[in-house]
C-alpha cells in the first residue's frame, strides 16, 4: 500500500511538473506566439491594430495580470476541462480534436507496441537460450533497424508496399471523415486497414531493442546457479526455458515497456506524419505549422499525460509481478 | 562429484583465456567492424567537406543520377548530393557530439553525485530525473522548437539533450549506489580521504564503461532525433545535416521520382552510424556485464568428457 501511495506521489507530482513546463514554456521562450501569428498575417496583407487585439484576445495574452494569477487561471481552466478553441481546426475546440484523433493513435500505437514487445521478448528469449545460434547472430542485424530512421524506413516501406506493390494504402485514414471513433467494427476495421502499413514500420524498427535487452538478461539469468539446478533435475529443456529463465529474465524488459512508451508516442508523430495517419501526432504538426498554440499545449498535456497513465499503470502491475519492489520501497 | 567433473586443464586454460588482461574491450570482429565503420563516417565528416564543391551550388543538370563528375547525381535543382552529404555529416556529427558531451555532463552530475551523497540531495535529484525521463521528449523539443522561429544547430543540439539525459541518468545512479556501499569506498571514507576524491578517483573509474556506452547511446538518439525534427521540418534552419537532406529529398518527391540516390544515402549513413555505434556498445557491455562474455550454457554443453576419462575420473575419486 505504501509503494502504490508513493507512486501516486511521484506520479502527481510528474503531472505538476507537465503541466508548469506546459504553462511557462510559451512564455519563457524568446519567440512570441502574437508577433509570429502577425507576421504570418502580415505577409498576406496590413494588419491594423485591432487585429493584434484579436489575436491577443485569442491566444489569452492580452491579460497584464502577474505570471502567478495566469497560472491559477491556467490550472482553474484545465481542471474544468477549457483548453481554448482551436486556430488550425477553427471553430472547433481544443478537447474536441483530442477526443477525435486520440483513438487513432491508441490504436496504431497500442498495437504496434504490444505486437513489437511480444515478437521482441519472444525472439530475445529464444536468442539468448540458445546462444550463437543463427538467431542470437540476427541480432546485430535487428540492432541496425533499430537505429535506421523511422521515416527513412516508413517512407521506403510506403514506396515499395504502397507504390509498387499497391498492397497497402499510400496514405492512411483517408476516411476519418465518414468513420467516427467508436467501438463499431467500423472504426477497429478502418484502423487495422490503415494502420497495418505504419504499425509495421514502428515494428521493424523497435523489435531489435527488446529482442537485444532480453536476450542479455536470458544470458544472465541462464548463468545463475538455479538454472544448473533446474537442470542438473533434468527438467525438460522447454519447461526451464519458459518457467525458470525467461520468467525472471522478462521483469525489466517489462518495466523498460513502460519507459519505452514515452519513445514511442514520440515516434508516433513522425510516423503519423510520413502516412498522414489522422492521430495526435498530426494535429500536432498541423498546429505546429499553424501556430495554434493552444491546441499545441492541449495535445502536449494529453500525450504526457498518457505516457504518466502508462508509466503508471505498468509500475502497478510491475508491484505484482516483482514481489521485490514492494519489499525494497 | 563425478558426473560434474571437468578436464582440470579445460577448466584452467578457460579461466585463464576469459580473465580480463587489460580495461579496454578485447578486440572482437563486432567491436572491430564497428570501429572501422564509426571511424570512417567520422573521417569522412572532417574531411569531406575540404574536397568537395559548393553544396549549394545550383546547376542546370537536375536529378542526374550518379555519374562522372557528381558521385551521387544531383538533386532537384542541380546541388551536388555528395558534397552535401559530406556537409551534412558533418553536421550531424556535430550534433551528436554536442549532445553527447552535455549528456554526459547533465547525466554524471544528477546521477553519481546525487547518489553518492545521499539524502534529500539524492531524493531531489532523483525525482527530477524520474520527472524528466516521463515527460515525453520529442513533442516537448518539437514545442520548443516551433517557439524559437530562427534555429541553430547548437541550439537543436541543446535542446536535445536537455530531453534526453534522464534516462542516463537513472541507469548510472543505480550503478553508482552499489559501487558506493562496497567495502573499498568504505575504507577510503574512514581513511580521511575528501569526497570529491573518492568521487572521482574510487568510484567514477568504476563507472567509465557504464558512462561510455550512456554517452554512444545519447550520440545515436541525438542523430536520429534530429534526422526527425529537421525531417518534419522543425530543424536548424539553412544547415546541412542528414535530416535537412531526407527534408528537402521528401519535399522533391525524390522517391517519386526514382532519385534514390539523393533519398537512399543520407538514411543509410544514418543507419550506418547507428549501427557501428551499436556494435561498439556491445563490446563496452560485455565488459560491464561479465556474464555477457563468458561461460556460457552453451559452452558448459560443450565440455564434454569421454568415456575413459570419466573412467579414470572414477578410479582416482575411489
Amino acid at each position: 500500500m505504501k509503494y502504490i501511495l508513493q507512486k501516486l506521489g511521484f506520479y502527481l507530482v510528474a503531472f505538476w511538473a507537465a503541466l508548469t513546463v506546459n504553462f511557462f514554456l510559451p512564455r519563457l521562450l524568446p519567440g512570441n506566439p502574437v508577433d509570429i501569428m502577425l507576421s504570418r498575417l502580415a505577409q498576406r496583407g496590413p494588419v491594423s491594430p485591432e487585429a493584434r487585439e484579436a489575436v491577443e484576445l485569442m491566444l489569452g495574452t492580452n491579460t497584464d495580470a502577474p505570471l502567478v494569477v495566469q497560472y491559477w487561471q491556467y490550472l482553474g481552466k484545465l481542471f474544468s476541462f477549457d483548453l481554448g478553441t482551436s486556430v488550425a481546426y477553427f471553430p472547433a475546440s481544443v478537447t474536441d480534436i483530442i477526443g477525435q484523433t486520440l483513438p487513432w493513435t491508441i490504436g496504431l500505437i497500442g498495437i504496434a507496441t504490444v505486437i513489437s514487445f511480444v515478437i521482441g521478448v519472444t525472439l530475445g528469449t529464444l536468442a539468448g537460450w540458445k546462444r550463437g545460434s543463427w538467431l542470437d547472430n540476427l541480432i546485430p542485424v535487428t540492432t541496425m533497424l533499430q537505429s535506421v530512421p523511422y521515416f527513412w524506413l516508413a517512407l521506403i516501406l510506403l514506396f515499395v508496399l504502397g507504390g509498387m506493390w499497391q498492397i497497402f494504402p499510400i496514405n492512411g485514414g483517408d476516411n476519418v471523415y465518414e468513420t467516427n471513433p467508436g467501438w463499431g467494427w467500423d472504426f477497429i476495421g478502418s484502423v487495422i486497414y490503415y494502420g497495418t502499413l505504419p504499425a509495421l514500420t514502428i515494428v521493424i524498427s523497435s523489435v531489435g531493442g527488446w529482442m537485444l535487452g532480453m536476450r542479455n538478461m536470458m544470458v544472465s539469468t541462464l548463468s545463475d546457479d538455479y538454472i544448473l539446478t533446474a537442470e542438473a533435475k533434468g527438467l525438460r529443456p522447454m519447461r526451464i526455458m519458459t518457467t525458470y529463465a525467461a520468467r525472471n529474465a522478462v521483469l525489466p524488459s517489462v518495466a523498460g515497456f513502460a519507459i519505452s512508451l514515452g519513445f514511442v508516442v514520440a515516434g508516433s508523430i513522425v510516423t503519423e506524419a510520413v502516412f498522414s495517419y489522422p492521430g495526435i501526432g498530426s494535429a500536432l504538426l498541423n498546429a505546429v505549422g499553424n501556430n495554434d498554440y493552444s491546441l499545441m499545449q492541449g495535445l502536449f498535456l494529453v500525450i504526457t499525460l498518457s505516457v504518466l497513465g502508462a508509466n503508471l499503470l505498468v509500475d502497478l502491475l510491475y508491484s505484482f509481478i516483482d514481489p521485490r519492489t514492494r519489499a525494497r520501497s | 562429484m563425478t558426473a560434474t567433473t571437468q578436464d582440470p586443464g579445460v577448466a584452467a586454460a578457460s579461466a585463464r583465456s576469459s580473465r580480463p588482461k587489460r580495461a579496454l574491450p578485447p578486440l572482437t570482429p563486432k567491436l572491430l567492424i564497428g570501429l572501422v565503420i564509426a571511424g570512417s563516417i567520422i573521417l569522412f565528416g572532417i574531411l569531406g567537406p575540404f574536397f568537395v564543391g559548393d553544396p549549394r551550388a545550383v546547376n542546370n543538370v537536375g536529378l542526374a543520377g550518379p555519374a562522372e563528375g557528381y558521385l551521387l547525381g544531383t538533386t532537384q535543382t542541380g546541388q551536388d548530393v555528395f558534397a552535401q552529404l559530406a556537409y551534412a555529416t558533418r553536421g550531424s556529427l556535430t550534433v551528436g557530439l554536442i549532445v553527447g558531451v552535455l549528456t554526459l555532463f547533465l547525466s554524471a552530475f544528477f546521477g553519481i553525485v546525487g547518489a553518492y551523497f545521499g539524502g534529500w540531495l539524492d531524493e531531489s535529484f532523483s525525482l527530477f530525473s524520474n520527472v524528466m525521463l516521463v515527460i515525453p521528449g520529442l513533442p516537448l523539443v518539437i514545442i520548443i522548437s516551433s517557439y524559437v522561429p530562427e534555429k541553430s544547430l547548437l541550439l537543436v543540439a541543446v535542446v536535445l539533450s536537455i530531453t534526453g539525459w534522464a534516462g542516463s541518468a537513472r541507469v548510472l545512479r543505480g550503478f553508482t549506489l552499489s559501487v558506493r556501499n562496497r567495502d573499498y569506498v568504505a575504507a577510503a571514507r574512514v581513511s580521511g580521504e575528501r569526497p570529491l576524491r573518492i568521487l572521482g578517483v574510487e568510484i567514477l573509474p568504476n563507472l567509465v564503461p557504464l558512462l561510455a556506452s550512456q554517452v554512444v547511446f545519447a550520440v545515436i538518439f541525438a542523430i536520429l532525433g534530429e534526422a526527425g525534427l529537421s525531417f518534419l521540418g522543425l530543424g536548424a534552419a539553412d544547415s546541412f545535416t542528414w535530416g535537412t537532406m531526407l527534408y528537402f529529398a521528401q519535399n522533391g518527391l525524390a522517391l517519386r521520382l526514382g532519385a534514390w540516390w539523393w533519398f537512399v544515402p543520407p538514411g543509410l549513413l544514418i543507419a550506418l552510424f547507428g549501427a557501428a555505434l551499436a556494435l561498439i556498445n556491445f563490446s563496452i557491455d560485455e565488459i560491464i556485464n561479465p556474464r555477457l562474455r563468458s561461460q556460457t550454457r552453451a559452452s558448459r554443453k560443450t565440455w564434454k568428457i569421454s568415456k575413459s576419462e570419466l573412467h579414470a575420473a572414477k578410479e582416482s575419486v575411489l
